[in-house]
């Protein structure tokens, strides 16, 4: 962005001596910044140092030790490693300042860890809770809170084994629900907060809203949670004068199911289901990615065959994303059904190669540590082949002649919900949203994993950044992903699929771990914390939908509300993704 | 805006239309309820009509398919069965959502434990069919069924699996896993092969 | 349908008349259209919910049972399909959904997290089944069920329509249609009908909390 000189190997810690150190820790990388100088530091680190893409931002619990600790990735949108930083806090009185003055993207995930870690942070605009509603006890991701169904800190649970007599868990609750509640409490006291802070904060910019002499009225719509066009249960609060939208705040949390907490009691190996049901409509590169960041951690490689398996499988993951992702906008732009139906029939066929090969259509749960479950069953290949180089080509042709040039998709999509490359990059937007507002940024490319840098294709680019180019890039990268399957299915070695034996207790060492992974849906990273122990300390998902969802109001202003089902659509989420 | 990217669009769909009378003339009479009609509806020149007509047919569903686990025994020649389990608690321990409880038997004289499950039970109601039970389990003792339609009107009654409702034969596990009965039953013949000889030569 | 499932409501018919009653013929055709043209509510909670999407999309073909008017009001609606994890902060829409549809209406729990929790039950946000809130017709296992598995589902609930009669239905006698009480968000999730509960427990804990206070004061360890 800027037109400058860009610092590039600048040692932090020796241009800001006594505020920032290295991360001297076992298995750990970055800096720890005082917390009183972050905000200078992270304006050299962008302006001068050229970190203008904030990929993640968590927090993590250090219990014992008593402190929080706010971590930070940092990117270069021309590609490269992460720079990464830290800020640590005291647990009972936890303040960081907040980043949203700089990285604008840093919004929802500052207030997801304020919400599930209590970090508060100082300068946050809009600092509510997130993921849960404003009112719930307690910060849950914190070590020492405990579910009301807690049985033990880390799996296996002795109760299941050698004496495992069953029991429903809910029979030892004095509801008989997964509920619990603090002392003194009296429920007819309370009075329920019935989203007050987010309609309060709505009010804030109705009154500030400039007058244009006209007289007009502003009215405060809520679409969802059960809305047919919000791709799940995700609810958006609008603010309309007429039809136009002046302010528009997502509301979601109600699909959030616990990863984190769930991740950090499993083992590192039961992590590995659980991550097919985030983005449920691509599972095999959320395994992708989670088998990166642990295989890091424990520094070991996948064999050759597995590393070719892994491509093919996240390939064909990208191409039935896609076209589940133009289908449904399809539907939300009033073509009911049509094109859905003719984009499902294509991906039923790769759903039978996923079944065939990892044994469940949509939860493929084939990805292991240092390799892949298990190896091509007969006729898979065959399969595989036919659909990349006969059937795929041949179906996307159709669906591009049927709908690019439909003038009424055009009228709908073209010139709406533009999102600027300044902007998305400094919403830290991913994936095809990022892409469509014409900054070619493709982790396959700029900070290659596994063998992506064998492979001939382009990084698609389009540059409008209006809801019909968000639709093009689509079609784009399904025919970069025919194109990768194509040489990789062709080159396809034969080989062990796995490093060393399968086994059920990995053993990883202590340290920190960020992998990331272009998914269909953006920048897909997992940072896991291990110290040791069979359980990770902790477990973070830095999910696409949910950080792409940020730019969603500067998208929809000043759009005609009907608009704004199609914007929510061109950005693709998933709720199991966003909420988590 | 002259219209013709929809023509072209309408184009799209009247050719699938067209086509699927096409396809079912093609096929007359044996597109439907028969194994080759199905195979062709999930194949790469699937054209036409796509529906499989469940439950009069039924998409065949592939030998890695997974659904909830089962406990596999052996029958002997005198009718008898026995478990290939031994409760040693892996796949309990494995486990993700933690849905699978063992008791482990334990002789009543000595009081050492015996290597047959006294009780084993799976939720069904929390089990996310992940399959690293069968995956883990050394003894080839549990493994991934192929049975879907299991839906009930209550689950409180029905849906914690006992050891008993999880039994199943070892001929069926052949018939829904051929491939995998084969690999397996070749490698376990091998140990014992082995663990023949080594005895036979610790004897000699 | 046979015989025996035409006689099987709880009541006698003489064997001589039996097959000529024609209360039986009129349950027949009543249950026969109700069940062909069952309207599932267009609502999708999570993975399940792509698993419906495509049950009703051209490979399996829901329309072939007559469900393909999937109506995105409860107003509408004959069926509730939960389709995926019940969250706490979603429960009381789901209420607010079950009260507003129609009767004869029916709700079949999707999957291993509606029936049960699933995977996710020990988790702080879900809800350990959504029969702890509204009653549940059908229960599906699986995680997710394969559009196969949903439809055997909702064969099953068409033969629960096909075992009901007239004389029972629930929906034409005259104290019908209880309203659920909608959940509250506390700081934890609230039943309205337990609130009493609610204070005793609450009471009750703070209790053991403070003698368990004055015992740590009393034995310092």
């Amino acid at each position: 962005m800027m037109e400058q000189a860009i610092l590039t190997d600048v040692d932090l810690a020796e241009k800001f001596p006594q505020k920032v150190k290295r991360d001297e820790r076992k298995g750990y990388e970055g800096y720890l910044v005082d917390a009183d100088a972050f905000l200078q530091v992270a304006q050299f680190v962008r302006d001068e140092m050229g970190y203008d893409y904030l990929s993640s931002v968590t927090g993590v619990d250090y219990f014992p030790e008593n402190y929080l600790e706010s971590v930070y990735h940092f990117y270069r949108t021309t590609g490269g490693p992460a720079l990464v930083l830290k800020v640590q806090t005291p647990r009972d009185n936890a303040v960081v300042p907040s980043l949203v003055p700089l990285y604008p993207g840093a919004e929802f995930q500052e207030r997801e860890a304020w919400d599930l870690l209590g970090i508060r942070y100082e300068g946050h605009p809009d600092l509510r809770r997130i993921l849960m509603w404003e009112g719930f006890a307690g910060h849950p991701l914190r070590k020492d809170w405990r579910e009301p169904y807690y049985e033990e800190d880390g799996k296996p649970f002795k109760s299941r084994w050698p004496d495992g007599h069953v029991y429903r868990i809910e029979d030892k609750n004095p509801f008989h629900k997964n509920v619990d509640y603090p002392a003194d409490f009296d429920p007819d006291q309370w009075a329920p907060d019935n989203d007050a802070s987010l309609y309060a904060s709505l009010k804030k910019i109705q009154s500030s809203l400039s007058d244009s002499g006209l007289k007009t009225d502003t009215v405060i719509v809520n679409m969802g949670p059960q809305h047919p066009s919000t791709h799940g249960v995700f609810r958006m609060v609008v603010l309309l004068e007429g039809e136009t939208i002046r302010a528009l705040k997502p509301v979601m949390g109600y699909l959030h199911r616990n990863h984190e907490k769930i991740g950090e009691r499993n083992t590192f190996l039961m992590n590995m289901p659980f991550t097919d049901r985030l983005d449920y409509l691509s599972s095999m590169s959320n395994n992708f990615g989670y088998a990166l960041a642990v295989e890091k951690l424990m520094g070991i490689q996948p064999p050759e065959r597995a590393e070719y398996l892994r491509v093919i499988m996240a390939e064909f993951t990208r191409i039935s994303n896609h076209l589940f992702a133009i289908g449904s906008l399809l539907n939300d732009l009033g073509a009911y059904f049509t094109p859905m139906l003719y984009a499902i029939e294509e991906r039923e066929l790769i759903l039978d190669i996923f079944e065939a090969v990892a044994g469940s259509r949509m939860m493929c749960n084939y990805f292991r540590f240092g390799g892949v479950a298990r190896d091509l069953p007969e006729g898979v290949y065959e399969k595989m082949r036919d659909l990349a180089y006969e059937r795929l080509p041949r179906r996307i042709d159709e669906l591009d002649l049927y709908l690019t040039n439909n003038e009424i998709i055009r009228a709908r999509c073209e010139g709406v919900g533009v999102l600027t490359a300044e902007d998305a990059i400094a919403f830290s937007a991913s994936g095809p949203l990022l892409r469509a507002s014409g900054v070619p940024y493709d982790i396959r490319r700029a900070d290659p994993y596994s063998i992506y840098d064998r492979f001939e294709f382009d990084v698609a680019v389009r540059y409008h950044g209006d809801v019909y180019d968000r639709y093009l890039i689509r079609m784009d990268e399904i025919r970069q992903s025919i194109r990768i399957l194509q040489q990789a299915i062709r080159d396809l070695p034969e080989g062990p699929i796995q490093s060393g034996k399968p086994q059920y207790q990995v053993r990883v060492p202590a340290g920190e771990a960020y992998g990331r992974v272009e998914a269909p849906k953006g920048e897909l990273g997992y940072y896991v914390v291990s110290n040791g122990k069979p359980n990770p300390w902790r477990y973070h998902v830095r999910a696409p939908s949910f950080v792409n969802i940020t730019a969603l109001e500067t998208m929809a202003k000043g759009n005609k509300v009907a608009d704004s089902v199609a914007i929510l659509g061109s950005i693709d989420i998933v709720l199991g993704e966003l909420d988590r | 805006m002259d219209g013709l990217g929809i023509l072209k669009g309408l184009g799209v769909t009247l050719r699938r239309f067209v086509g699927t009378y096409v396809d079912d003339i093609k096929w007359l009479g044996r597109r439907y309820f028969t194994e080759d009609g199905i195979r062709h509806r999930m194949s790469k020149d699937a054209s036409g009509v796509f529906t499989v007509q469940y439950p009069e047919e039924k998409l065949p569903v592939p030998e890695e398919f997974r659904f909830i686990p089962f406990l596999v025994y052996e029958e002997k020649e005198d009718g008898s069965i026995f478990h290939r389990c031994t409760s040693c608690g892996i796949c309990a321990k494995v486990c993700p959502p933690q849905c699978i409880w063992i008791v482990r038997t334990t002789d009543p004289k000595t009081g050492r434990p015996v290597p047959e499950p006294a009780e084993f039970y799976i939720d069904v109601d929390i089990c996310m069919n992940c399959g690293y039970c069968a995956e883990y389990c050394p003894f080839d003792a549990i493994k991934m069924d192929h049975d879907y339609e299991l839906s009930v009107y209550d689950r409180h009654t029905h849906n914690i699996y006992n050891k008993e409702k999880l039994s199943k034969p070892l001929s069926y596990y052949a018939s829904i896993r051929p491939t995998n009965y084969q690999r397996e039953e070749a490698i376990r013949a091998e140990a014992e092969a082995a663990k023949a000889a080594k005895k036979a030569s610790a004897e000699g | 349908m046979t015989n025996d499932e035409l006689n099987q409501p709880g009541y006698e018919i003489p064997p001589e008349i039996k097959n000529q009653v024609a209360i039986t013929t009129i349950d027949r055709i009543y249950n026969w259209s109700r069940r062909s043209s069952i309207w599932p509510m267009m609502f999708g909670l999570a993975c399940c919910a792509i698993e419906m999407i495509c049950t009703a999309a051209s490979r399996f073909d829901f329309a072939r049972f007559g469900m393909e008017v999937m109506r995105p009001s409860p107003r509408q609606a004959d069926l509730l399909l939960v389709s995926g994890t019940v969250t706490k902060k979603m429960v009381p829409q789901i209420v607010r959904l079950y009260n507003q549809m129609p009767e004869p209406k029916y709700v079949v729990a999707m999957g291993a997290c509606a029936s049960g929790g699933g995977p996710f039950k020990e988790g702080y946000n879900v809800v350990s089944g959504i029969d702890n809130y509204i009653p549940v017709d059908v229960y599906i296992p699986g995680c997710p069920p394969t559009p196969q598995a949903l439809l055997h589902g909702l064969i099953t609930l068409q033969k629960k329509i096909d075992n009901q009669t007239l004389r029972e239905a629930r929906w034409y006698k005259k104290d019908v249609s209880e309203v659920i009480p909608v959940p509250v968000l506390g700081p934890d999730i609230m039943d309205p009908r337990e609130y009493e509960l609610i204070r005793q427990y609450s009471q009750q804990k703070s209790a053991t909390t403070v003698s368990e206070a004055l015992e740590g004061e009393s034995n310092p360890v």
